[in-house]
């Protein structure tokens, strides 16, 4: 049976236009899936009374003829957008009880279009993760199963919440923030698409941040045009986000023409990496093959510094983590734990508000800054930093989009890997040199592992460039025809 | 050279400043919020300067305006590329524990300031560089015996940390640099220079040496509000200082507080206990680049400084160095003296300005700018002398009812018939009767004492109510007594 949850979001869109079903009839029934993916514990705070008022206020306008862009269309937004006057946790416990009076302006944009909030979701806390298991408020379970089997799986991370709703038909699409990968990993995972566009291109102004020079909002939904419409919404230059770009937004829906004739794909050779799977190496395959059979040129290209990406990222991040974090210190809001000193609260303050991995990136964070080591780690890891993206300016001379996998596996179970930092690190191999350069990058699920699981290629292009990424996921998208529905969710 | 004895020798101090000078701008460096002093705790407190989550710096474009301009007064390099550094540190009145400031390229290089000292000496001090960063909150630990109050409405206010070179050799030296830098903010408008508001804050570096040898280790004294203060923790730091190398002992490097209270400083927190600030470049924020057209028109839109007005009333006015660089220390008192100046005997007016005006302003606890007596009316008094209606001591007198009434001058003298008498009519009148009363002084003179006559003009003014011309007085007296 489909309902309309089932709906992509582009066709809710027009079935809402069309006056096919109400906002408020579409909003009642995400609100049940919601409801009915509860077990999958995707979301941290459900907000139906507000998407209830949203919705009449949406139908009041579609029903004058003055349906704004994303008029009645439910979303659901990673609990790292501050929303003014809705509980945002950053999925830490030191953000206890922290209800902002100010919204982001990507969820801002959003609203003002007409979207409507179905809640907040869970992720890996302060978005440090590849999992969604490192959360206060408790692991995110993804959909899949592998086949026969009933192994809780992993969404990713770390926008592992919003991956799992939307895979589960909860909510149209959902807000993702991606700072090594963490939309284009999760949506792998879940079989859904997930945009990371151009650094500079999404407002960061009200996300809590983890790495200032790293991080970037970006969609996830069911289809990449979905994306291309949200993405279209969240976009554009802010003058409260010094690093915002001011660039005009392209009309990215427009941008999928089907057309990818005498484009040139480029083929990385560094990302055949050890380790990776023969099903991944048989999927990129297919990508390259499809992409041939539908007019565009494949090219070898070389990105001579992608091995030390992954170091270069885990330098980098954590040291620009210890001093964002260094505002979460029970003086003003949130969690404090009392102590018989100033320097006790701290400590006891961040001991139990912050979890495992929260507190492991800011040991390494700080220590890579500190006297004596800057030098060698810091400062080296910028300058490698600046050799990945000459790689790309480089590649994107003999290319105009690059087509890798987006992760070396598929979904691993919950509890897996937990004891291995490294190896829940090497799950960003493929995703971190884009973000490194500040690039846009997509996933989109075009095929299923052996037992059953989604697993998903990404697409990098030249800064600013979404539209080719969009046309050329597009096009995969059309010839992958991934159908595959998860095993668990809300919607059916 | 400025020396100093000791039990063992001779001792040279060298001081080198750091003063950090709240920039005159509406909002903070950071984010739109307001900066005026003495406003309620916490009202003048943005998200941003709270460091509310997510929330994002936005470099406040005037800030970077007066920076440059202090920069350009001060005869520096301009950084076209400048970069935002965190410096990393945990305090309950710092929300975002890191302060936003420059470290390795700071928005001004070296530049300079010309001293002026006691006789008219000048001595150049070397300007290291000039960075902005933002401020802290304040941490009031008085107002409850087990809580502290943190008051947030200083924090992000734009400070500049302007940084000499140890150019200094006495405490005299260091108190004319600060004096001399405040005069330049103050013209330039960049900084309000009020020491008692907190808006210039200095820390000193001392250090002692044998007159010639390499330079001493250095104790850097916090946060000192007054320029008394500053030369007092001087003293006292180059005499601890000095005491321990001839007891034998070393030098520890570290940093202290000055207790005015007890005129010492006191020892805060040693080079181990220093804290590692772990600098990084502020990823929030875009380096700093600035259009060199636009430093142009900032150079080209700077008043005349007080260096270049000294130099001019010197050369214009024929002033001496002293008198030149007290007119010159305010730009207020500078603007006062030429419109008195204007049209007028320079000399004359440079007296009355910085005699009779500086003496009332003293008196009354006043600026300039608030004085009763405007620049126009000192000059019309000034015309009064000049032309002959009223001498110099009746003149102080007609200065002193102005000040009081606010009255013209001209007025003034009307209505008390303080006039000058040159009419030798009137004034050989006087003097006949005076000669003809007292023989005895007449005959005194006669016999060789000239020095009565002193006697005979103060008989002639005080019949006179002084409003006798002392000239005319003079020369119809010597003639009288000479016949």
């Amino acid at each position: 049976m489909t309902g309309l949850a089932d709906l992509t979001l582009a066709e809710a869109r027009d079935g809402l236009r069309s006056r096919d079903f109400s906002a408020l009839e579409l909003a009642e029934a995400e609100i049940g899936a919601v409801e009915a993916a509860r077990g999958l514990n995707a979301f941290i705070t459900e907000t139906p009374e507000r998407a209830l008022a949203q919705a009449k206020r949406s139908d009041a306008r579609l029903a004058k003829g003055e349906g704004l862009a994303l008029d009645g269309l439910p979303l659901a937004i990673k609990d790292l957008f501050c929303t003014e006057g809705t509980l945002t946790t950053a999925a830490s416990h030191i953000l206890d009880g922290f209800t902002p009076r100010y919204e982001s302006t990507v969820t801002a944009k959003l609203w003002a279009a007409g979207a409507v909030m179905l809640g907040k979701t869970n992720l890996d806390e302060f978005a440090m993760g590849s999992s969604s298991t490192q959360s206060h408020y408790g692991p995110v379970e993804n959909p899949w199963r592998q086949a026969g089997e009933d192994r809780p799986l992993v969404p990713g991370g770390s926008s592992g919440g919003s991956a799992a709703a939307v895979a589960a038909r909860a909510g149209l699409g959902a807000t993702g923030t991606d700072t090594g990968g963490s939309i284009r990993q999760p949506a792998s995972f879940c079989g859904v698409v997930g945009m990371k566009p151009t650094y500079g291109r999404c407002s960061r102004f009200g996300i809590v941040a983890f790495a200032s020079s790293l991080d970037q909002a970006g969609p996830l939904a069911r289809t990449v045009r979905d994306c291309a419409i949200l993405l279209g919404v969240m976009a554009g230059y802010d003058p409260r986000d010094s690093t915002s770009a001011d660039i005009e937004v392209p009309d990215f829906e427009a941008a999928l023409s089907g057309d990818v004739r005498g484009l040139k794909v480029g083929i990385p050779k560094e990302y055949r990496i050890d380790g990776m799977g023969e099903e991944i190496e048989k999927l990129w395959r297919h990508g390259i093959d499809w992409l041939e059979g539908a007019g565009a040129e494949t090219v070898e290209i070389s990105l001579p510094h992608t091995r030390y990406a992954l170091p270069c990222y885990y330098i980098l991040a954590p040291a620009e983590a210890s001093a964002n974090l260094a505002r979460y210190d029970g003086v003003r809001y949130g969690l404090r734990v009392p102590g018989d000193s100033i320097d006790g609260m701290y400590e006891n303050t961040r001991a139990e508000g912050f979890g495992q991995e929260v507190k492991r990136r800011v040991l390494i964070g700080t220590y890579v800054l500190s006297a004596g080591y800057y030098d060698a780690y810091y400062l080296k890891a910028q300058r490698i930093r600046t050799l990945i993206s000459r790689d790309f300016t480089a590649a994107f001379e003999e290319a105009d989009v690059i087509l890798t996998p987006t992760t070396p596996s598929a979904a691993f179970a919950i509890g897996e890997k937990m004891d291995d930092p490294i190896a829940m690190y090497l799950n960003d191999v493929f995703t971190v040199p884009a973000s490194l350069a500040g690039l846009p990058g997509i996933s989109l699920p075009a095929g299923l592992s052996a037992t059953g699981l989604p697993l998903g290629l990404q697409l990098i292009g030249r800064a600013f460039d979404e539209e080719t990424v969009l046309r050329t996921a597009g096009v995969l998208e059309d010839a992958a025809a991934f159908d595959a529905r998860p095993g668990r969710g809300g919607g059916e | 050279m400025t020396l100093i004895q000791g039990r063992t020798g001779e001792w040279e101090c060298v001081i080198g400043l750091e003063i950090h000078a709240q920039v005159i701008s509406k909002a903070k460096l950071f984010s739109g919020a307001p900066t005026d002093f003495g406003a309620e705790p916490n009202t003048q407190v943005s998200f941003v300067d709270a460091a509310m989550p997510g929330m994002l710096p936005v470099i406040n474009g005037f800030c970077v305006e007066q920076a440059v301009r202090t920069g350009l007064g001060l005869g520096a390099e301009i950084n076209l590329v400048s970069v935002f550094d965190r410096k990393n540190y945990f305090y309950p009145d710092l929300p975002q524990g890191y302060q936003i400031s420059q470290f390795p390229r700071p928005i001004v290089g070296k530049g300079s300031i010309t001293l002026d000292l006691e006789g008219g000496e000048t001595r150049t001090v070397g300007i290291t560089r000039l960075h902005l960063e933002q401020d802290a909150g304040k941490s009031l630990h008085d107002r409850d015996p087990g809580a502290t109050y943190i008051d947030l409405n200083r924090s992000g206010v734009a400070l500049m940390e302007i940084v000499s070179e140890p150019d200094m050799r006495s405490a005299a030296e260091a108190g004319a640099y600060i004096r001399k830098l405040r005069s330049i903010l103050r013209y330039l408008g960049t900084c309000d220079g009020n020491m008692e508001e907190g808006s210039l804050r200095a820390d000193v570096n001392v250090s002692v040496r044998r007159p010639g040898e390499e330079l001493g280790t250095r104790c850097e004294i916090k946060n000192v509000n007054s320029v008394r203060f500053v030369q007092q923790a001087i003293e006292y730091e180059a005499s601890r200082q000095i005491d321990i190398i001839e007891d034998g002992g070393e030098i520890a490097q570290e940093t202290r507080l000055f207790d005015p209270s007890r005129g010492e400083t006191r020892a805060m927190r040693t080079k181990e206990e220093s804290h590692d600030y772990r600098y990084f470049p502020d990823p929030d924020l875009l380096p700093l680049e600035l259009d060199a057209d636009w430093v142009a028109g900032i150079k080209a839109s700077l008043p005349e400084l007080p260096e270049a007005k000294k130099a001019r009333f010197m050369a214009d006015f024929d002033l001496n160095a002293y008198d030149a660089g007290v007119l010159v220390a305010e730009r207020e008192t500078a603007e006062y003296f030429e419109a008195v100046a204007e049209g007028r005997d320079a000399k004359a007016c440079a007296n009355w300005v910085t005699g009779d005006l500086f003496a009332a302003l003293n008196k009354a606890g006043l600026g300039i700018t608030d004085a009763p007596v405007t620049a126009s009316s000192l000059g019309a008094l000034i015309d009064l002398i000049d032309d002959g209606t009223i001498s110099r001591r009746i003149a102080k007198e007609v200065f002193e009812t102005m000040w009081r009434t606010g009255n013209d001058a001209a007025a003034i003298v009307a209505e008390k018939g303080l006039e000058q008498i040159s009419d030798t009519a009137a004034i050989e009148a006087e003097i006949d009767t005076i000669i003809a009363a007292n023989p005895g002084q007449v005959a005194e003179f006669k016999g060789g004492n000239e020095k009565v006559i002193g006697w005979f003009v103060g008989q002639v003014m005080k019949a006179t109510g002084g409003k006798a011309n002392p000239k005319t007085v003079n020369e119809i007296l010597r003639k009288k007594l000479a016949d």
